[in-house]
């Protein structure tokens, strides 16, 4: 019997210390994010054609020419994106260089948001199949990454830009220039 | 998604769906199958232990979120091209972690999932033998 | 003034439930002083059961007329919904569903304080305290933080409507399913703890619980079967089994209910596994409630998800701490008078009973342990998956030995039995899984844990089979056909999912109408497509003739379904039913080129999953039908011998 009481406690310690978890993980806020392992890596070799015939495509070449920039991923059905729209123009007009990934997308419908929305971008590549995005490890839209003057990823903010953010993402931008 | 376009139109008679949905076509092999059966095969039982990354637990093989397809048709590419299902899943795993993988491996972080299921052995094991082993004579 | 008719009557069931508590503990007390308030008890209950009844009843009257000025009405249900899934809309929803969830316990209770006679009285009383103690848990919480009958106001002009995934028949009945199930492993739980405040853990213990947990487990198996075969159809990807954390809640109070079953049985008719019984049967509840904290706290990410809310995950964590750990504390502090009981040896029907516990024990471990570990490692920042390339194989280390031991256990005898005895029958089975093994190897060499599966398949059928050789079918007990039935059907069950996981075979094509499609010994034709609509929805529908190795062509109509309120898109898939297997057909979208994406799947032997799954849910009720009228019977006996024994003492006083 001795043996039984010992088990006994041990699963005591053993369900307590589950409470304990639990408790713990209900306090925490739900992280739904899927942090990208890419980030410190440089980025993968890709070519995407433009989104709209007024603009250039994207390749990695255009992103490894010694200046920093913004990759933001978007597309013209994604709600948030319409939301971070503001703040996408406060970052160009702090000086960011942002160039833009269209997710599964028509060129009228990207020209169409971008006359609806504004156009922050240089360049903008389409990705019709994903291919980029999963090659950066970003799991939905809207995406925006860090890319020091060397191509490599430097920071990735997951979800639309909130005017909080704006300025860790200059700092986050700043940081990779240097 | 074309059928929600399609439906949306008949009933309200409106080009545009409200819902936040994308109308490009799926990827190529995202529902298609490769010719090569056997190859066909790896990439599937590839594809039911990687995790939708934009579903609630769901594998990529019994999704049908765009993101989904567009995971499967790089698995079924990349395996079509010779690449192994170890590779592809790592291919993976360097781009969102290990959480893209339903197959734990062992890690620093995942090492009790495997060390677990020895001691569970043993102490069934253990109790096994004070149970059944103690009493040869019953009875007395 | 409806909807606050069913409160008050819930707020009447939580203080008679302080009532019954404080009733039971005055009965457990024993003392002359308390006997008048120890009679309150059962009256307490009673009364229970027929408020909360009545208080469920106003919720599926809000729901049948669509009173929009009730919250949980308005944002579970519509006015055009059919009324079948008015009614079920009820209890799809969280506040809802905890109040059927109270209903059934409260009846349960009622059930118990009217009818039960077996237990010692102060154990009865204990018992009643206990269910009450943990009732009071649960009105706490539907009262203070999951309020059904919460008002709206200004009322909306038209309700949210109910899910349309949960818009099935088989999905309506699926969660209650569950719920009566948990709530018999509450009762059950009660009784424990009864027991222990006592220090009454006899054999007459577990046969008061025995039925309780019968039942219990016969509705899981039938919830957990019923929800694979939802999520088979309703997904639209041909899956019957994910290892989702929701479907781990659901199977882990069955995994530790079917170890209670077995334990219980040992000791009611043996008077061993004291221990044991008691552990499982604070494990047994302990999971339904973990389960229940699982899915609706939010704190895992699933298919199934409810809606979650943290604050509901705190209450119902604070339950759980309460309940479990209080129990098992009294556990430890009495296990030293929970004596050790009756002794066997290895080779008895005890002896296998105890290796199947400790197997399911472990398998139960297992998938906590796998289900649990993404939360662990989450607190360090770390995401992983957990999913079947872990579960399948790690469970099977556990699972395969006890299959062994479930078709030779029920061969051996109580207490002590000898090898010999059953050698022959044991090599039997021996011989014909290896002829299985090496057949369906040789034939088809297929991966190890289906070839495994069938083999035990083949063993645990004939296994199952043996108990009825040389017996009396006619005189032979219901309990006995139950086990040999819910035997046979875990053989059934077992076939279904090795064939179905080594032969499925997958067809996806881009079809134009006119296609002709192949997938295993199956031809279908896309006849056509064309638009239809129901009440809710709006659908394209397929015409797909399909022919089994050339025969009679059948018509089959895969739909891709749209509902409109909420939105949300399903796909209805169609199955053609054979015995040997199951056509799945889905409809997927159209492409650019204007061809069809059709899904096709032949999945040989499939269906034998469930209908294993029903066979043993059919043992289990066969079972219970066995040990209640066992039950009944003796009743009626001992009240015969008392009216004699009345008689007599009148003749000889006359």
């Amino acid at each position: 019997m001795k043996r039984l009481r010992i088990f006994l406690w041990v699963l005591v310690a053993v369900v307590g210390g589950l409470f304990v978890l639990f408790g713990y993980q209900l306090t925490q806020p739900k992280d739904e994010f899927i942090q990208s392992a890419m980030v410190g890596e440089p980025l993968p070799d890709f070519d995407l054609r433009p989104a709209i015939d007024t603009m250039p495509g994207l390749s990695k070449a255009d992103l490894a020419d010694g200046k920093p920039r913004l990759v933001n991923i978007f597309a013209s059905w994604c709600l948030p994106c319409r939301a971070e729209a503001p703040q996408l123009e406060t970052l160009r007009a702090a000086g960011a260089d942002i160039v833009g990934i269209a997710i599964r997308d028509r060129p009228e419908d990207v020209a169409m948001f971008l006359q609806l929305y504004g156009n922050p971008f240089t360049a903008i590549g389409a990705d019709d199949i994903s291919q980029v995005q999963l090659e950066l490890g970003s799991s939905g839209v809207p995406e925006t990454f860090v890319i020091d003057g060397n191509g490599v990823i430097t920071y990735q903010h997951i979800g639309d830009i909130r005017p909080e953010h704006v300025q860790t993402i200059l700092y986050q931008l700043r940081e990779a220039g240097a | 998604m074309r059928r929600l376009l399609l439906v949306t139109a008949l009933v309200l008679s409106s080009p545009m769906p409200l819902a936040a949905q994308d109308s490009l076509p799926p990827a190529p092999y995202a529902y298609q199958q490769l010719d090569d059966p056997e190859l066909e095969a790896k990439a599937t039982d590839l594809m039911h232990t990687l995790r939708c990354l934009k579903c609630q637990s769901q594998s990529i093989a019994d999704s049908d979120a765009p993101m989904a397809g567009d995971m499967r048709h790089q698995v079924r590419t990349r395996i079509a091209a010779g690449e192994s299902p170890a590779e592809v899943r790592q291919w993976l795993v360097d781009r969102y972690g290990e959480y893209v993988s339903y197959q734990p491996r062992v890690t620093a972080s995942t090492w009790p999932l495997f060390v677990a299921p020895l001691l569970v052995l043993l102490l069934a094991a253990f109790i096994l033998r004070g149970r059944l082993v103690k009493r040869k004579e019953p009875g007395k | 003034m409806i909807a606050e008719l069913g409160l008050v009557a819930l707020w009447l069931c939580a203080a008679l439930a302080g009532l019954q508590l404080v009733a039971g503990i005055a009965g457990l007390q024993g003392s002359a002083g308390l006997a008048g308030l120890a009679m309150l008890a059962r009256p307490a209950a009673l009364v229970q059961a027929l408020l909360c009844a009545l208080s469920f009843g106003v919720l599926l009257y809000l729901f049948a007329v669509t009173d929009l000025s009730v919250n949980l009405v308005a944002m579970n249900s519509h006015s055009d919904k059919p009324m079948i899934f008015k009614l079920s809309g009820s209890f799809g929803n969280h506040e809802g569903s905890m109040l059927l969830w109270v209903t059934v316990m409260a009846l349960a209770g009622g059930l118990i304080a009217a009818l039960e006679r077996r237990l010692p009285e102060r154990t009865m009383m204990a018992t009643l305290g206990a269910q009450a103690f943990v009732a009071l848990g649960f009105y706490a919480f539907l009262l203070l933080s999951s309020n059904p009958f919460e008002r709206l106001s200004p009322a909306p002009a038209q309700g949210n409507g109910l899910n349309p995934l949960l818009q099935d028949i088989g999905l309506a009945f699926h969660p209650p399913t569950l719920y009566f199930g948990y709530v018999g492993l509450s009762v059950a739980f009660s009784i424990v703890v009864g027991a222990l405040l006592t220090r009454q853990v006899t054999p007459e213990f577990a046969r008061v619980m025995r039925p309780w947990i019968l039942g219990a487990w016969v509705l899981l198996t039938i919830g957990i079967v019923a929800g694979s075969y939802w999520a088979y159809y309703e997904l639209g990807w041909g899956g019957w089994w994910f290892w989702d954390p929701v479907e781990n809640a659901a199977l882990m109070p069955w995994l530790a209910a079917t170890a209670l079953l077995h334990s219980a049985s040992v000791l009611a008719s043996r008077d061993a596994l004291r221990a044991w019984t008691v552990l499982l049967g604070v494990i047994a509840f302990s999971m339904s409630m973990l389960g229940t904290f699982l899915v609706r706290s939010g704190i895992l990410t699933s298919v199934h998800a409810f809606a979650v809310d943290p604050e509901r995950g705190s209450f119902i964590l604070a339950l759980l701490t309460i309940y479990i750990g209080g129990a098992l504390v009294l556990f430890a502090l009495r296990a030293g008078t929970v004596a050790e009981g009756e002794r066997f040896t290895v080779m008895s029907r005890e002896g296998a009973l105890v290796v199947n516990n400790v197997a399911l024990s472990a398998i139960l471990g297992i998938v906590l342990l796998g289900t649990l570990y993404p939360l662990l490692t989450e607190a360090f920042d770390v995401r992983v998956s957990v999913g079947p390339p872990y579960f399948n194989p790690v469970s099977a280390i556990f699972v395969l030995p006890m299959l062994v031991v479930l078709a030779v256990g029920p061969l051996l005898h109580w207490r002590r039995d000898s090898f010999a005895r059953i050698r022959p029958m044991f090599l039997a089975l021996v011989g014909l899984g290896a002829v299985v093994l090496l057949g369906v190897w040789l034939w088809s060499g297929i991966a190890i844990l289906p070839l495994l599966g069938i083999t035990l398949a083949a063993m645990v059928a004939v296994g199952s089979l043996l108990p009825l050789r040389g017996r009396n079918l006619r005189r032979m007990p219901l309990a006995v056909w139950g086990m040999v039935i819910a035997h046979f059907g875990v053989a059934v069950a077992l076939f279904g999912m090795a064939a179905d996981t080594a032969y499925q075979q997958e067809r996806l094509v881009a079809a134009n109408v006119g296609d002709i499609i192949e997938v295993g010994p199956w031809t279908g034709t896309l006849a056509g497509v064309v638009p239809v609509s129901g009440p809710n929805w709006q659908s394209i529908e397929a015409s797909l003739a399909v022919s089994y190795k050339g025969g009679e062509p059948i018509m089959t109509h895969p739909q891709a379904r749209a509902f409109w309120s909420p939105p949300t898109e399903t796909s209805e898939v169609a199955l053609v039913t054979r015995w040997n297997g199951q056509l799945y057909a889905a409809l997927g979208n159209q492409a650019e080129d204007g061809r069809w994406q059709v899904r096709l799947w032949w999945k040989p032997f499939v269906t034998w999953i469930w209908y294993g799954g029903l066979l043993i849910a059919l043992g289990g009720a066969i079972a219970l039908m066995g040990r209640l009228s066992v039950d009944l019977r003796r009743r009626w006996a001992q009240r015969k011998i008392a009216d004699r024994k009345v008689d007599q003492a009148e003749r000889a006083a006359g």
